[in-house]
């Protein structure tokens, strides 16, 4: 990605988890504003190089910079009130509360902003019409909706999020598709995505990591016109598994 | 039908149908009094249990030296109502109350000091280890015990109850004894303060979401250590308030006492639903209840019962009655 006016470096970055090596020396440079996407097979070291980012797994050896600060050794949660927010592969809804509960604890005072919560609603009306109603009753496209609800009900600096649109309607994806720029507007996104279709209608630009390792850097639009390229990167997932 | 039970107030009817199905066993007026004593027994497991659930389900915790809480409380609230004498026995209520909840407020307090040092000392180093968590726990536990024997030594204390709570309200031929009530009052007013707590206050609502994903609640920039802290105090507290109550119950206790109750416990906790308050307090009356009723009926199977209880609810619902964390 571009080295100029970056929100995130990550420098040389190892993480193990247990007694694996995940991430063997990840570099990364994500800049202000807009969707920047982070390609990879699974398993190439994606979601491990989101949660390493926000202090859930350590990373052994590296550092990683947000602004002006070094969060590699940070606990979890001063890292998201820098203004990191995190939507997980498993979007991480707390199903026994409500819609407004979920949303509540997002929000840094308990309180609404209710032009934030406008906007929100404007975005994802499910939102507003299941406010009451307990989260473990919406259906997989409305809990990735209330997960994203979560992340933008402040303003963060930077969100992280994890292949949203897994398991979810094309009608879905379509609608996440606009949520997410108007959503970069205000805020810099790093999207992880094994969906290139998806990830090349938003990302400005994209990184390809594989078996922990980023392989690729460069603006969107580059490789989205080299089909060879995309060959080359997105067939690394074949090659590994032969 | 299915919807029309659920309506009516689903798994909130199990403990009406044991009732209900018992009432048809046992001559009414015996009913009644069973149904009582169950219901206050309960409400005495669920505090010991409730704090166990919270505790396993925010903290992942396996504390099997839970039970020395509840032991501590007994024993302390009998030192104090021995200390208290004239206030017990003495004519006045006003004096025969205030000592008991004397004797409750010191158990509960120190219940909260001994949890915060239990968790700093024994617990801490042990997160996400659930044998080393079992080991020290169960080693802590043997610790206490022998404190308590050193202590308070190993014959059983009789406990002084204070003279209002002595003897029986009889409503036509039902006797009703007046310390089964005065405690299965104490332990409805600490659900509904822990209800408030958890439904209505920020904390209340960040426990709920750390029983349910602690890492998302970190993620949210929560420091969820805090409360782990508050929370195995709480738990700790009510433990040996339960037990100050209990002690008063039994009349005689000695150091086993905890551990007696934590077969109890540990079922109301499987079958409430780890975390879960509602869940602990439907497992606890259900426990209350099918004890009592089991005692009269088939006294070698008052214990048997519940297990075949428990098991039964476990192949029905395998995560308890009312899991915090919704599958």
């Amino acid at each position: 990605m571009s080295a100029g006016g970056s929100i995130l470096r990550l420098d040389d970055v190892h993480t193990d988890i247990g007694q694996y090596r995940i991430l063997h020396g990840v570099s990364l440079d994500v800049p202000e504003g807009g969707v920047h996407v982070l390609l990879g097979r699974n398993g190439a070291g994606k979601t491990t190089t989101l949660r390493t980012i926000m202090g859930l797994w350590r990373a052994r050896s590296g550092a990683i910079v947000f602004r002006h600060h070094d969060i590699t050794a940070m606990a979890t949660p001063d890292i998201a009130r820098l203004g990191i927010a995190y939507v997980p592969e498993n979007m991480g809804i707390f199903g026994g509360l409500t819609v407004e509960e979920n949303m509540r604890l997002a929000s840094n005072d308990g309180s609404f902003d209710k032009g934030r919560l406008d906007r929100i609603f404007a975005l994802f009306p499910a939102m507003q019409k299941f406010w009451d109603k307990p989260a473990h009753a919406l259906s997989g496209g409305q809990k990735q909706m209330l997960a994203i609800s979560r992340a933008i009900l402040e303003r963060r600096d930077l969100i992280l999020i994890d292949e949203p649109t897994k398991g979810l309607a094309p009608s879905i994806i379509r609608a996440m598709i606009d949520a997410f720029r108007e959503i970069a507007k205000e805020t810099t996104i790093l999207l992880v995505e094994q969906n290139f279709l998806f990830a090349r209608s938003l990302g400005a630009t994209v990184a390809v990591i594989d078996d922990g390792r980023i392989v690729h850097t460069g603006p969107m639009a580059e490789l989205a016109a080299d089909e060879a390229l995309q060959t080359r990167l997105l067939s690394l997932s074949l090659e590994a598994h032969q | 039908m299915k919807t029309t039970l659920a309506r009516l107030g689903g798994v909130y009817l199990l403990p009406v149908a044991i009732g209900i199905f018992t009432l048809f066993l046992i001559p009414t007026s015996t009913w009644l009094t069973l149904t009582i004593a169950g219901l206050a027994m309960g409400m005495m497991i669920f505090l010991m249990a409730s704090g166990l659930s919270l505790i396993f389900g925010l903290m992942d915790v396996l504390n099997f030296g839970h039970s020395a809480f509840v032991s501590f409380g007994a024993f302390i609230a009998a030192s104090v109502l021995a200390a208290l004498s004239s206030w017990v026995s003495g004519g006045s209520a006003a004096l025969n109350i205030a000592a008991l909840l004397l004797a409750v407020a010191a158990a509960t307090t120190f219940g909260a000091a001994a949890g915060w040092f239990f968790e700093r000392v024994v617990v801490k180093p042990v997160y996400k280890d659930h044998l080393r968590q079992i080991l020290v726990t169960m080693g802590a536990l043997i610790v206490a015990e022998q404190l308590i024997l050193a202590i308070w030594g190993g014959v059983p204390i009789a406990v002084p109850r204070p003279a209002v709570l002595e003897g029986s309200i009889l409503i036509g031929n039902v006797a009703i004894e007046t310390y089964r009530v005065f405690a299965f009052l104490l332990g409805l007013a600490v659900y509904v303060a822990m209800y408030l707590v958890l439904r209505r206050t920020r904390i209340g609502l960040l426990i709920r979401a750390g029983v349910e994903n602690r890492e998302m609640v970190e993620a949210l920039g929560f420091r969820i250590d805090r409360l782990f802290i508050g929370v195995f105090m709480a738990g700790s507290a009510l433990a040996a308030m339960g037990g100050a109550m209990w002690a008063g119950y039994q009349a005689l206790i000695t150091p086993t006492l905890g551990a007696e109750m934590m077969i109890l416990v540990f079922i109301v906790v499987i079958i409430g639903g780890l975390g879960s308050i509602e869940g602990s307090l439907l497992g606890a009356i259900m426990v209350g209840l099918t004890a009592n009723y089991v005692a009269f009926l088939m006294p070698k199977m008052a214990l048997a019962s519940n297990m075949i209880l428990m098991m039964a609810i476990l192949l029905w619902r395998p995560y308890g009655l009312k899991p915090a964390v919704q599958k």
